[in-house]
């Protein structure tokens, strides 16, 4: 039973996200309870497996009873484990959220559990080809959700979307075919072994191969100046994508990218060709300081929230480019924790404005009275997001800096602490606003609201949704001692350098 | 280099489609022409895959008596699968851009642009 459970994860949503769509002929109706029961069969699963990782250690299933470096392998440790639970609670969570928001349609839950399925696939394969796949199921389900509301900027912003995302996770597959020149073989497991062997990490095949498919994979976590798709993708989608996706999507393509640096390439790739990891980390830091510096100049609190994305996964990537034990730790952790504390703002923004129509930086204004629980929780969500201890947000850039430091690369270092600083200019901003200032308008009357216009009440279970993320990233905080137990129990060769 | 075409001439066809589709895709102004440029980015990765199975001399991949060396059947079957990756996000992009079509009444990015941003 329990070497099933990495493939359950991935069959599970497939198979029910196919009722709503059927049903959807009969009635719309059928969309909201065929998810839940769905994914909470889901997060129980997920559960019992990153339990059984975190006392047993690393699972593994060969499908189709292929053995390993023939069949397709999936394989889940301490740090696919987590985000394989990571990606059940949030849609979980989120589905709490679209009760009310909509869209209520059946073929909207459909793509909503096909990219549950795809998100979790990419997270537990051990399989490089495999991991294409899933990687453009998340796309294509991802491409649909975006186009799902009913304004036609949603269209625009879905085909700008797919145009970016198909060309990087193309660029993926071109990766790959070097690999498997290099190689012959795509178990992760194994081109990690035969990478040194077979090809010498220094050689250009190996060198391509690794630009390529990390240059693809940066696509899809949106790092600049790759990350052009991204605010209009999360600024035009329905508050409840919104809200999924950018919980979800770019998280899962980092730990891809996480997986291939430590899985495929290893460490050894990154010491023998330092000049593989300065770009990745100068990439990172370009990410960084671009990224904060577009969400300061933007008007819209949405288009804010996706550049601070921008922003926080070139945090993330420095981290696992950096590659010493702390810094991983610290990168696992932010990944993490981004993921609640951005999912839960983008749902916080979707709320204020159903109930005040403020949609603006400037709108924001003395909003902090008129909708208290939900401007509180963004309150305390972006100060997570800054690193104000003691939330989440603080220990995961306090291990990456730590890593940095012995590292002894004093700009890397710089860049971070500096990027706390800029977190925090265009977030303190925000909270200023809303407790601190007069209530100027509700919006501007020439900016189109982002909701799909599905009535504009909003129920309990929405502000829980957000009430919850804001506790949890300031209660994950607790878990993280454990967590890093775990993480480096299961990735011995990564993490006890 | 006439040799090295005359023996590598794949490869140069790879070139040539990689090149083509991505300039269709960043030049063209019209969505569907960018949407072909996609196809035409694809195909080239596809007849790189195809092209690194071949081996002078090899057999089709079924076993028999004396039947080695045979090509290797891998990359057939990774292309299968990406062909398919391939048609549905063709199908996906020409739905999308339908609807913007219906809504705007053009595919001229240029446009669109303007209509988009008032």
């Amino acid at each position: 039973m329990i070497e099933q459970l990495p493939v359950l994860l991935v069959v599970l949503p497939i198979v029910g996200g196919a009722i709503p769509l059927a049903a959807s002929l009969v009635s719309d109706r059928a969309g909201w309870p065929v998810a839940t029961v769905t994914l909470l069969g889901q997060a129980g699963l997920a559960g019992l497996l990153a339990w059984t990782v975190g006392t047993n250690g690393t699972v593994s299933y060969a499908v189709g009873g292929f053995a390993a470096p023939y069949g397709i392998e999936l394989v889940v440790d301490g740090l696919s484990g987590a985000v394989a639970l990571l990606v059940a609670v949030v849609s979980l969570g989120v589905l709490a959220y679209a009760r009310q928001a909509g869209p209520h349609s059946g073929p909207f839950y459909g793509l909503y559990l096909l990219l549950v399925a795809g998100l979790t696939g990419m997270t537990v394969t051990g399989d490089v080809f495999n991991l294409y796949v899933f990687l453009e199921i998340t796309g294509l389900a991802a491409y649909g959700l975006v186009a799902s509301g009913r304004d036609a900027s949603a269209a625009v912003a879905a085909l700008k979307y797919l145009i970016i995302g198909t060309v990087g996770a193309s660029l993926y597959l071109l990766g790959i075919g070097y690999l498997l020149a290099a190689t012959g073989t795509l178990n992760m497991a194994d081109l990690a072994t035969k990478l040194g062997e077979m090809a010498a990490y220094d050689s250009t095949l190996v060198l391509t191969a690794f630009g390529l498919m990390v240059g693809g994979l940066t696509v899809k976590v949106a790092l600049f100046p790759l990350h052009t798709w991204q605010p209009d993708a999360y600024a035009n989608a329905p508050d409840t994508v919104s809200a999924f996706i950018s919980a979800l999507v770019s998280t899962v393509s980092a730990y891809a990218l996480a997986r291939l640096l430590f899985s495929v390439f290893t460490v050894e790739f990154l010491a023998a060709v330092p000049v593989a990891r300065w770009a990745l980390v100068g990439l990172a830091c370009v990410s960084i300081i671009a990224g904060s510096a577009l969400a300061v100049s933007q008007d819209s609190v949405q288009r804010m929230l996706a550049y601070s994305s921008v922003s926080q996964f070139g945090l993330v990537i420095a981290g696992f480019a950096i590659a010493t034990p702390l810094a991983v730790v610290g990168a696992t952790v932010h990944l993490l924790g981004h993921a609640v504390m951005k999912g839960g703002l983008f749902a916080a923004t979707g709320i204020i404005e159903r109930k005040t129509g403020a949609t603006t930086v400037n709108g924001y204004a003395g909003m902090g009275s008129r909708v208290p629980v939900s401007a509180f929780a963004f309150a305390v969500l972006s100060l997570a997001m800054v690193g104000v201890p003691p939330a989440v947000g603080f220990v995961g850039k306090w291990y990456i800096v730590l890593g940095a430091v012995n590292t002894e690369n004093w700009a890397v270092v710089t860049v971070l602490l500096a990027s706390t600083l800029l977190t925090l200019a265009y977030f303190a901003r925000l909270v200023e606003r809303l407790y601190f200032a007069e209530a100027t308008i509700h919006s501007k009357p020439d900016e189109a609201p982002v909701t799909d216009g599905s009535g504009q009440a909003v129920s309990f279970g929405m502000i829980a949704v957000v009430v919850i993320a804001a506790a949890l990233a300031v209660a994950l905080t607790a878990a993280v001692p454990a967590f890093e137990q775990v993480l480096r129990e299961t990735l011995p060769p990564l993490l006890n350098q | 280099m006439f040799e090295l075409l005359n023996s590598h001439y794949n490869y140069f066809a790879v070139m040539l489609l990689l090149g083509i589709g991505l300039y269709m895709l960043i030049e063209s102004r019209n969505l569907v022409k960018k949407v072909i440029g996609m196809n035409i980015f694809q195909t080239g990765i596809f007849l790189f895959f195809i092209t690194l199975a071949f081996r002078t001399g090899g057999n089709p991949p079924i076993i028999k008596e004396g039947g080695s060396p045979y090509v290797s059947p891998l990359p057939h079957v990774l292309i299968l699968t990406a062909i398919v990756v391939g048609v549905s996000l063709t199908a996906v992009a020409l739905a999308l851009i339908i609807r913007i079509y219906t809504e705007y009444g053009t595919l001229d990015e240029d446009k669109l642009k303007q209509l988009y941003y008032d």
